[in-house]
């Protein structure tokens, strides 16, 4: 269970909160410009960083106000929460120059050798457990 | 304003109203232990939402009408006859009496939609939305610990004070009355379910302590 710092009720239970993803995705500017790889970048592919990483968080339970928070992805360590529309601060904390944080390698997450085990496993399912 | 009609026609079916948690009056009852927790169901109160700038002019309309708007979490400002709850920072929960109702001859809601007038923001008349459990006895916190996370301790949470929380997994609103009564405030869906889960959470104490 995370403790999060809610910028008004201050600390609650993390079940209080919803996640809303990825932070500062901004909307495109001309969105009819885009095509279709361009426009599913925007709505689907997100970072999947290894340490701090940006994203928003609903107090959905409490004062129904979203914010930012830079949470450690390894540690869960919340290292700032800032106001929405603010940019991220700065990361001063360790786990910034961990040496693990190679996420945006290009073979990280893609293509068929890679693939990682858990996924691979999904086959194995019984019949009718899945559609 | 446009509701007028409405509310007026409401007025006729007020004997035959009945609370979200009446058909569990016998069971509160039963489950209650003088002088150690007792629970019952509160009596009908009229509730406004108001969604507003507090630091508007708008604002300062709606807190003249209130007598005044809760700066922070925890905060519960008015007066004897009404209470305003800090929901969030613009958004604020107005608890009066039955009567206040403007369908038995109070003015609350209509003076609230005039204060706001044609300001942004928004008086919506929420006054079945949510049931009052009151809970109260030495060991009420106890009882309200078993499902809420918050610090329920006195140093913590005092005296005039609600904070918007969980408790048994539902959304509520706690406030605390006294040193040691509380007022719930569930969703009406929510009531059931809240109304056994405090009896459930009393059960212990009408047994003698395990030392
Ligand atoms: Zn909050």
């Amino acid at each position: 269970m995370l403790l999060i710092p809610c910028p008004n009720c201050g600390s609650r239970d993390e079940t209080e909160f919803h996640y809303g993803g990825q932070a500062h995705v901004a909307y495109p500017e001309n969105p009819t410009e885009l095509n279709d790889r361009e426009w599913a970048e925007f709505l689907f592919y997100r970072d999947n960083t290894k340490g701090a990483f940006a994203e928003r968080w609903l107090h959905s339970t409490g004062c129904r106000q979203w914010f930012n928070m830079l949470r450690d992805t390894v540690t869960y360590d919340i290292q700032a929460v800032y106001a929405m529309g603010t940019p991220r601060p700065a990361t001063t904390g360790p786990a910034a120059s961990e040496p693990g944080t190679a996420s945006t390698a290009a073979d990280s997450t893609t293509t068929g050798n890679a693939a990682p085990s858990t996924s691979s496993s999904s086959t194995t399912a019984p019949e009718g457990a899945t559609k | 304003m446009a509701n007028t009609a409405a509310i007026n026609g409401i007025n006729g079916l007020r004997d035959i109203r009945r609370s979200p948690a009446s058909h569990l009056a016998a069971a509160l009852e039963a489950g209650s232990i003088q002088g150690t927790v007792v629970l019952n169901e509160g009596p009908f109160q009229t509730m406004a939402g108001v969604r507003v700038d507090p630091r508007s002019e708008e604002g300062a309309r709606i807190a003249a009408v209130t007598g005044g708007l809760p700066a922070r979490c925890g905060d519960v400002a008015g007066t004897d006859r009404v209470s305003v709850l800090w929901l969030g920072p613009s958004e604020f929960l107005v608890v009066a009496p039955e009567e206040a109702h403007d369908s038995l001859g109070g003015d609350l809601i209509g003076s609230l939609v005039a204060a706001l007038g044609e300001a942004p923001g928004q008086v919506v008349d929420l006054s079945a939305n949510r049931t009052t459990f009151e809970l109260s006895g030495p060991r009420a916190r106890a009882a309200l610990e078993k499902g809420c996370a918050l610090d329920l301790h006195p140093r913590s949470f005092t005296v005039g004070t609600a904070l918007n929380t969980e408790i048994g997994n539902i959304p509520v609103v706690l406030q605390k009355t006294g040193e040691e009564s509380f007022r719930l405030f569930p969703r009406a869906s929510f009531a059931d379910f809240l109304g056994r889960w405090l009896l459930d959470a009393m059960r212990e104490f009408a047994s003698p302590e395990v030392p």
